[in-house]
């Protein structure tokens, strides 16, 4: 599975900024806000697969709200609603911040 | 051993012949409140053929006719990154089982959002299928809206909403399901494309004028708090210190009176059926064997309704979050700390607990790994070996030096459970991928009394049908070996044998039992450790329950009060062999003896408790070999060191 598979957004807008964002859901720190851009889990396609159907699809926007006291895992808002998720996958999740 | 350990793996026969309705939805969407709404009390637990999956069926009335209903494991979407996805896949597509002819969708009305697009996956199967709208009450408190009929429109099949815990709209579903073979199904499938599957989703929604939820003003306040990286920790150990003091120490009067109520229960049949033989068969084997299922209930009970509490409330997935980082350095996940901690009880109830985990990999490796946590039982076989091992004098600094070696014995414990656990998610299975680990955080909410009391309720009566039978198989086959054969007064009398004094006379009938036979049988394996044959018919009788141990041998030792065999057990000595003569409760087999006890896997009812939860013979069997070869090369270890430092 490459990184392109999900990159057509549904909002139809332009994703270029994201060729020089390299960003990933783990790297936000909690409260910060972030758009999806992309999913990509090298070998594991049901994985990706399973990451858009938790709600991270391209132009989906994610809130991070906060983090364990082992700063792993972390709980994100997503499609109006919480869930936690490992640094491991959140790593899989491309995102570009977005200002709110 | 046992049939009824065997049954599990379909529902009743005449089941088959109903129409099948399948619950299916994401974990926490309300599926089992709907499943029980519709099933009662009637619902049945097994597991799916050959994987720790369980299963949930049951039989729901409509009108005049009759459902087989059965409960789904839950998932967010249908490409499966688990063993239990699988089998719900597996049961959607009637592979190696029958398909359902129906299925509810069930699916949380405050994350519609998200949940729509698991409902276009399943649509796009083809099945008749009927969408079930729980929480919609907590929809409409937190200012948020939706119109069934327009949703039932937009999708093209029929709408029900429901309050799962409160019965509302339930009667409404069962009305809907007498018309099953018309439900209406969409005129052009929902796309499965993410991209695509998003803008369908958007449009289901604005044509059904849903309005999303506020998030929840109570949920945001307390997790700011639960969810503090300084506060949260210092209360999860609260709840945590409160949860097994509930489950330890609650619990244990409430044993006492069971195992009192048994005790008074045998001494009225030995004081009226005169046979001795038969008054003990009777006695200690039937009754002792029925008690020491029933012993385990409270335990069980008070465990699944914390469980479920916790659960209910919603801290379960809170709980897990703090502790996840710990658990996966076992590999494991946070939801697994709840199951080990219960083991510090005892291993059944933990071994139970399992059932939150969703990934059937980590349920293995936690049921492999609870056995190793020190239990309640081992406490009085250890504090007996301590005696006799440790001066209650000596201390090691400001601490008391039997203290410390009992602490030390947990520690081992708690670390070897770990490690196994390690190793069995390691090794495992290397082919398969790991599981990506996610969960979800549900707004707090007020459980249902009926919820929890039918958790309660399940988790019991499964308990007494699927393992009562090896427990009290175990019992009596313990009791006929340690007195079978039988000995005449005369023959007693003719050896010698003070026949007015029974201590004499049960460490005769004990020490010409086919259990000595086994002891001096095994002799040549235990020997290297240290143990003699009547250390071997103590290790023997254990297998029903840990500390039987401390009686059995105390009986072998003819100990004056067989409940407290210190002083015996030190006065024994080899009575045959090279070793004849010599002490048997030196440092080095003590030491032995402690350490093969925290290993081995001696309990008959968790290796039935295993055998039901994971649906085969295969993972008590494993657990016993691996435990038990374990435990001989710790004790040899032990054994040597000691030695090496006593001299």
């Amino acid at each position: 599975m490459t990184s392109r598979t999900f990159e057509q957004g549904t909002d139809g807008r332009p994703r270029a900024e994201a060729r020089y964002d390299q960003r990933t859901l783990a790297d936000l720190m909690p409260t910060a806000t972030a758009q999806v851009v992309s999913v990509s889990v090298p070998g594991s396609p049901a994985v990706a697969r399973r990451l858009a159907d938790l709600g991270f699809t391209p132009g989906t926007v994610v809130r991070v709200l906060r983090r364990a006291p082992l700063r792993d895992p972390l709980i994100y808002q997503v499609k109006d609603y919480e869930i936690c998720l490992r640094r491991a996958q959140a790593s899989c999740v491309n995102v570009v911040e977005v200002d709110r | 051993m046992s049939n009824s350990c065997h049954e599990s793996g379909q529902p009743a026969a005449q089941l088959t012949q109903l129409p099948q309705v399948a619950l299916v939805g994401a974990p926490n969407a309300g599926k089992t409140s709907v499943f029980n709404a519709l099933t009662g009390l009637k619902a049945k637990t097994g597991n799916y053929p050959g994987v720790t999956v369980s299963r949930f069926a049951g039989t729901c009335r409509a009108g005049d006719r009759k459902f087989a209903v059965e409960d789904l494991p839950g998932s967010y979407g249908l490409d499966p990154v688990s063993l239990d996805e699988q089998v719900l896949v597996d049961v959607l597509d009637g592979d190696g089982m029958r398909a359902p002819d129906a299925l509810l969708i069930v699916v949380d009305a405050t994350t519609l959002r998200r949940s729509l697009g698991f409902v276009a996956q399943v649509l796009a199967r083809g099945l008749p299928s009927c969408v079930v709208l729980s929480f919609t009450d907590e929809l409409l408190r937190r200012q948020g809206a939706v119109d069934v009929d327009a949703l039932s429109q937009a999708l093209g099949v029929p709408v029900v909403a429901v309050v799962g815990h409160r019965g509302h709209g339930i009667a409404e579903l069962r009305e809907q399901l007498l018309d099953w073979r018309d439900w209406p199904t969409p005129v052009i499938p929902p796309p499965v494309d993410p991209g695509e599957r998003d803008a369908w989703v958007e449009s289901v929604l604005s044509y059904a004028g849903y309005r999303v939820a506020q998030p929840h003003g109570l949920t945001r306040r307390l997790d700011a708090v639960l969810l503090h990286p300084l506060l949260g920790t210092v209360v999860f150990f609260a709840v945590m210190v409160l949860f097994f003091q509930t489950v330890f120490a609650l619990a244990a009067p409430l044993q006492g009176g069971v195992e009192a109520f048994f005790g008074v229960l045998s001494e009225w049949v030995a004081a009226h059926v005169t046979n001795p033989w038969l008054s003990g068969l009777l006695g200690d084997a039937l009754i002792g064997g029925v008690g020491g299922v029933l012993v385990f209930l409270p335990q069980i009970m008070l465990l699944f309704l914390l469980i479920s509490l916790l659960e209910g409330v919603g801290y379960m997935s809170r709980a897990a979050f703090l502790m996840d980082r710990v658990m996966g350095r076992a590999g494991l996940e946070g939801r697994a700390f709840v199951a080990l901690l219960s083991s510090f009880a005892c291993a059944i109830p933990g071994i139970m607990a399992t059932r939150t985990l969703p990934s059937a990999k980590d349920r293995i490796a936690t049921m492999m790994a609870a056995p190793l946590v020190t239990c309640a039982a081992r406490l009085p076989v250890y504090v007996v070996l301590i005696g006799l091992l440790v001066d209650p004098a000596a201390t090691f600094g400001p601490f008391g030096l039997q203290g410390l070696v009992m602490f030390g014995l947990y520690l081992l414990g708690a670390v070897s459970a770990m490690l196994a656990a390690w190793a069995f998610k390691k090794f495992g299975d290397r082919r398969s991928q790991p599981t990506p680990f996610y969960l979800e955080m549900p707004p707090y909410r007020l459980p249902s009394p009926r919820a929890i009391l039918l958790a309660v309720w399940g988790a019991a009566s499964s308990f007494l049908r699927k393992c009562s039978t090896i427990i009290v198989a175990t019992t009596m086959v313990l009791w006929l070996l340690l007195n079978l054969p039988l000995h005449s007064t005369e023959q007693m009398q003719a050896t010698g044998v003070d026949t007015a004094d029974s201590a004499a006379v049960s460490a005769y009938v004990v020490d010409h039992s086919y259990a000595a036979e086994v002891g001096r049988l095994v002799a040549p394996v235990f020997d290297p450790l240290g143990f003699d044959w009547r250390i071997n018919v103590g290790v023997l009788s254990a297998q029903s329950a840990r500390e039987t141990f401390v009686a059995t041998l105390g009986q072998v030792a003819a100990a004056e009060d067989p409940e407290d065999p210190g002083d015996a057990l030190r006065a024994m000595t080899y009575s045959d062999g090279p070793r004849a003569g010599e002490p048997v409760f030196t440092a080095p087999t003590i030491a032995a003896l402690l350490v093969y006890f925290a290993f081995a896997l001696q309990c008959m009812a968790t290796v039935g408790v295993i055998r039901r939860e994971t649906g085969t013979w295969r993972w008590p069997l494993v657990a016993f070999g691996y435990l038990t070869v374990t435990a001989w090369l710790m004790a040899y270890l032990a054994r040597t060191v000691t030695a090496f430092f006593v001299g």
